[in-house]
């Protein structure tokens, strides 16, 4: 089984903050980290490998600084991986991304299995995914939280649903995007921390990839940012007075017209 | 592409210390931008000399603007009813709609949906399109999917809205990318823009703490996931007249690749805490398991649901569904409890819209403070009990 896993190199989004006074974006200190739904997509995608055989290439679309990310999913299991990397993407939104990543895994041979993140947390979109599968052809299903079988090219899984979940049935080739709730990712082995020194990365360009300049970065992109700004706060910080038991009857009293 | 004038350039570094990415850096006192860049426009908004400019190309896909009119609602059936957030997304329908001066539809797929047609009429759709048929019992992406991108590509709405529900934002990126048009997920704000009718399309980004605006200028439909309980339901007027089509997809358009075998509801257990009018949220200040029953104590004296931050949920005192912020749910309740949780944008994106917000924590610099109604600055393993004992005893 030929699995690819789409990883995102994805500043920690809990550290990223816009200062409201001049509108600029306070990033000293901001960590770059692999997004942590894709760590679920690669460990789900090694423990696939290791029981039912196959090969796990991970594969980015960013800039050079994202080969770290690479390096860091070959130290956790997988086996090979692909940078697709061009200031021609810059810009790009879903809709381009998936292009880009569907004309580079087209690259690279086609998969029989794509398992992605639910989303990353910067953009926190979830389009990605789906929208790769449309591109490659291929059904898929989202929010996965449970492989539950594999017989030959038939896989079962479990998906989420906002009630509840949905057991459900597809045929290879097909992609998959996890929850966190489908596995614990393991940690680097020593061997695959010596793997992931060693190992080569296959670098694309636009033109590796054969892609149509049009369809790129923004150029490519249907949708473009206007505006960003701060999230508005309520503002109203009103602090009781007094001791536990004096603030506990006052809110009480307040709280009668409610109850 | 960026280009930058160096001539017009004063050197400044506004730009450098206004770029979200770090995708310029001043070098011998010019700005020299790297792969980073997104191309977001912060340094062309920002530069005080206009020498910064983004020349975008024009489209190849380019479509024809003004045959796409009328906005389109995806009205979300599943397990025999239609979903709340259908209604909410009818509310900010016709007032886009209203702006528009153009029609507001809705398309509704299910089986054996009985009035449910009539229902979206009432709720502000002047058209719905229905299709009603077994293969539609449950969903899959493919069947719904080919069966709404042949309806858009027929009718040509020029907007088009999804709630961002796990059905929704399943289904709606594989339609968009059909249709090359944009999509923006998960969208807390709608409105329409003056100067040229576009769609203005607020989400936030970066787990919340950055809200972004986004257009989709030269593409048709615009296509947006809005959030649940954020847009506001119009009350049902049973007298509105509205148009009630038919839509019977061809059997091949309605297959799919994906077989649902077994859907599950969840048991009551996991209540959804999104339905309920108080809600009662503990986080990493209650300190354990132990701590956690003091929330629970207090919501059942309020008749309310329970709730957590995503630290109390992570340390496993409390199951995923009463998970409330950005990876969680969102709720607003008319009373909303937040005891021992410091208020991190990541929970507060998912209560804020809550009428009545009373915070309990040590910390009086805690951020939730700010968002609070009535605070209470103190331990919540004195407050809590006091509290829930003061209302069990004005009811007892």
């Amino acid at each position: 089984m030929k699995i690819f896993v789409c990883v995102k190199q994805v500043p920690d989004a809990k550290d990223v903050r816009l200062d409201p006074k001049t509108n600029t974006l306070a990033r000293e200190g901001v960590q770059s980290i692999m997004n942590p739904y894709d760590r679920h997509a690669l460990e789900e995608a090694v423990r696939l490998k290791e029981q039912h055989g196959g090969t796990v290439t991970v594969i980015s679309m960013g800039p050079p600084q994202a080969e770290a990310t690479l390096r860091e999913a070959i130290s956790c299991g997988a086996d090979e991986m692909a940078l697709v990397s061009d200031r021609a993407f810059a810009g790009a939104d879903t809709w381009a991304t998936t292009y880009t990543l569907s004309m580079a895994i087209k690259k690279l041979g086609g998969a029989d299995l794509i398992i992605c993140g639910k989303q990353a947390i910067d953009g926190d979109t979830a389009q990605v995914g789906p929208g790769l599968a449309e591109r490659m052809g291929m059904p898929y299903l989202t929010c996965v939280r449970k492989v539950v079988s594999v017989a030959g090219q038939v896989i079962r899984l479990e998906r989420m649903m906002d009630d509840g979940y949905d057991l459900v049935e597809a045929e290879l080739p097909m992609l998959f995007t996890v929850v966190k709730e489908i596995n614990e990712p393991r940690i680097p082995s020593l061997k695959g921390k010596m793997k992931a020194k060693k190992q080569e990365l296959v670098m694309l360009s636009a033109a590796d990839i054969g892609a149509d300049p049009d369809l790129l970065g923004l150029k490519g992109s249907p949708t473009q940012v206007v505006n960003v700004f701060p999230p508005e706060m309520r503002g109203e910080r009103c602090l009781l007075e007094g001791t536990a038991d004096e603030q506990v009857a006052q809110l009480a009293t307040k709280l009668e017209a409610i109850l | 592409m960026l280009k930058i004038d160096l001539d017009t350039c004063i050197g400044c570094g506004v730009c450098e210390a206004n770029c979200a990415f770090a995708a310029i850096t001043m070098e011998d006192g010019q700005p020299v931008v790297n792969e980073k860049c997104t191309l977001c426009g912060s340094c062309v908004d920002n530069c005080e000399v206009d020498a910064m400019v983004i020349e975008r190309e024009t489209k190849v896909n380019q479509v024809d603007l003004v045959a796409w009119s009328g906005v389109w609602v995806f009205a979300e059936y599943r397990n025999g009813r239609i979903t709340p957030v259908t209604m909410e997304l009818l509310g900010a329908g016709r007032g886009l709609a209203d702006t528009r001066g153009v029609k507001l539809a809705a398309v509704l797929f299910g089986s054996e949906l009985g009035d449910t047609a009539k229902d979206l009429v009432a709720h502000g759709a002047d058209t719905v399109y229905v299709a009603d048929d077994p293969a539609f019992a449950h969903f899959t992406d493919d069947a719904y999917g080919n069966v709404l991108t042949d309806l858009i590509r027929e009718h040509q709405p020029e907007i088009v809205l999804a709630g961002a529900t796990a059905i929704g934002r399943s289904v709606i990126p594989r339609v968009a990318t059909i249709l090359g048009a944009g999509l923006t997920a998960d969208c807390t704000d709608l409105a329409i823009r003056k100067e040229d009718g576009a769609l203005l399309q607020t989400r936030p980004a970066f787990g919340g703490n950055i809200m972004a605006t986004i257009v989709c200028p030269d593409t048709r439909p615009q296509m947006a996931t809005v959030r649940p309980l954020v847009m506001t339901p119009r009350a049902a007027d049973d007298t509105r007249q509205g148009e009630i089509i038919t839509v019977t997809p061809l059997a091949m358009r309605m297959q799919s690749r994906v077989k649902v075998i077994e859907s599950v509801i969840a048991e009551s257990e996991q209540a959804n805490i999104t339905e309920s009018e108080i809600v009662v949220a503990g986080g990493r200040g209650l300190d354990g398991e132990k701590g956690f029953q003091l929330v629970k104590d207090l919501a059942d004296a309020m008749g309310g649901a329970v709730g957590a931050s995503r630290a109390a949920v992570d340390s496993g005192w409390v199951g995923y569904p009463h998970q409330v912020g950005q990876t969680g749910k969102t709720v607003a309740p008319k009373l909303y409890v937040a005891a021992g949780i410091s208020g991190a944008i990541q929970h507060v994106i998912g209560m804020q819209s809550a009428e009545t917000i009373v915070a309990i924590n040590k910390d009086p610099h805690a951020p939730i403070f700010d968002v609070a109604t009535y605070g209470l600055v103190g331990d919540v393993f004195e407050i809590l009990p006091k509290l829930t004992a003061k209302l069990n005893e004005r009811k007892g």
